[in-house]
């Protein structure tokens, strides 16, 4: 059926089942979504399915045109399947495609942290906090021998931007599905912040 | 949007009432080799917490001079019961203070029952004060 949908991330807390096992949740109001177009190997070299989200604020023509039909998504987003004979465009897309029990993979993007050292950025170890050191706490050692290489190695890690990039988290399993909400809730963590897009992939099989 | 419009907790039904200072017995569904069986934990309440995911509550009692406290989750479906057998005059929300004390410092004066329903009262149970 369909590969994938478009959700925002809402927020995490916990649910228990009747056994008393405790699960951390993330809730996602995933949907409904709207198939806007349908990719194949003929035309387009490969086949995807193009979902659209969410509520524009402003379209312009060529946008309002490729949208013909279909309500005013403000997101678009194209999910690769090999299979789309299923599919056409104009289908509603809601979170009932999932069961409970599946497996998702859902990418967002990760919490800005701006310049971050090599502390918070690759967990370095930092130096020591006594005997004598002043500004060695946070620093990053050594990064390279004298004059053989004679430069620094390519893939140094260092200090730099952090966060604000795409993430997935794999194999997440669906804990909670509620179609007439489209309320979606996955066991563990998701990246970004609240009200982040999410894109929500089934693993297959 | 909000996630406590999204997602209701669960609240379990067999909590009733209580409030920080009360004495509580809580009865807890065990399950071991596949024999289930009640487990109680007695002692005063000394945090209550809300939140989205429905909150939990906080038992501190001491045995053998070993301060013990377990927090239970007021969603947990395990919980068979919780009995309060007194209420504890107190005036702060959080008893962490009760941690400090010793066992004869760490009496409450009892306060008169609220009126709730569900409070259960035990007389012989009364700490002098």
């Amino acid at each position: 059926m369909f590969p994938g949908i478009i959700g925002k991330k809402i927020g995490m807390t916990r649910v228990f089942l009747e056994e008393g096992e405790m699960i951390a949740v993330t809730a996602i109001k995933a949907g409904s979504c709207f198939v806007t177009q349908v990719k194949n190997q003929t035309k387009d070299g490969y086949s995807a399915v193009q979902l659209g989200f969410g509520q524009a604020k402003h379209l312009n023509a060529p946008q309002r045109g490729h949208l013909k039909g279909i309500d005013e998504v403000g997101y678009l987003r194209e999910f690769r399947t090999k299979d789309v004979s299923s599919v056409k465009r104009g289908d509603k897309v809601d979170v009932s495609f999932l069961n409970l029990g599946d497996f998702v993979n859902v990418s967002g993007l990760s919490k800005g942290k701006g310049f971050a050292g090599v502390v918070k950025r690759h967990h370095f170890a930092g130096g020591p906090k006594t005997h004598g050191q002043s500004d060695r706490h946070r620093a990053p050692g050594s990064i390279g021998a004298t004059t053989s290489p004679g430069r620094v190695l390519k893939g140094m890690r260092m200090a730099g931007h952090m966060g604000s990039k795409r993430i997935t988290v794999r194999n997440l399993r669906v804990i909670g599905i509620d179609a007439s909400r489209n309320l979606l809730l996955v066991k563990g963590a998701v990246p970004g912040a609240r009200k982040g897009l999410l894109i929500i992939e089934k693993v297959r099989k | 949007m909000d996630i406590r419009e999204l997602v209701e907790p669960k609240m379990n039904p067999n909590i009733p009432q209580i409030s920080p200072g009360d004495t509580v017995k809580v009865s807890l569904k065990i399950s071991e080799g596949g024999k289930e069986r009640l487990q109680y934990f007695q002692g005063m309440v000394i945090r209550i917490r809300r939140g989205v995911d429905g909150g939990s509550f906080t038992v501190r009692r001491v045995t053998y001079g070993i301060g013990v406290e377990r927090t239970f989750p007021l969603q947990s479906p395990l919980i068979q019961s919780v009995e309060v057998l007194k209420h504890g005059k107190v005036r702060r929300a959080k008893l962490y203070y009760m941690r400090g004390l010793s066992a004869r410092q760490a009496r409450l004066k009892e306060r008169q029952e609220k009126i709730t329903e569900q409070a259960v009262y035990q007389e012989e149970e009364t700490e002098s004060s």
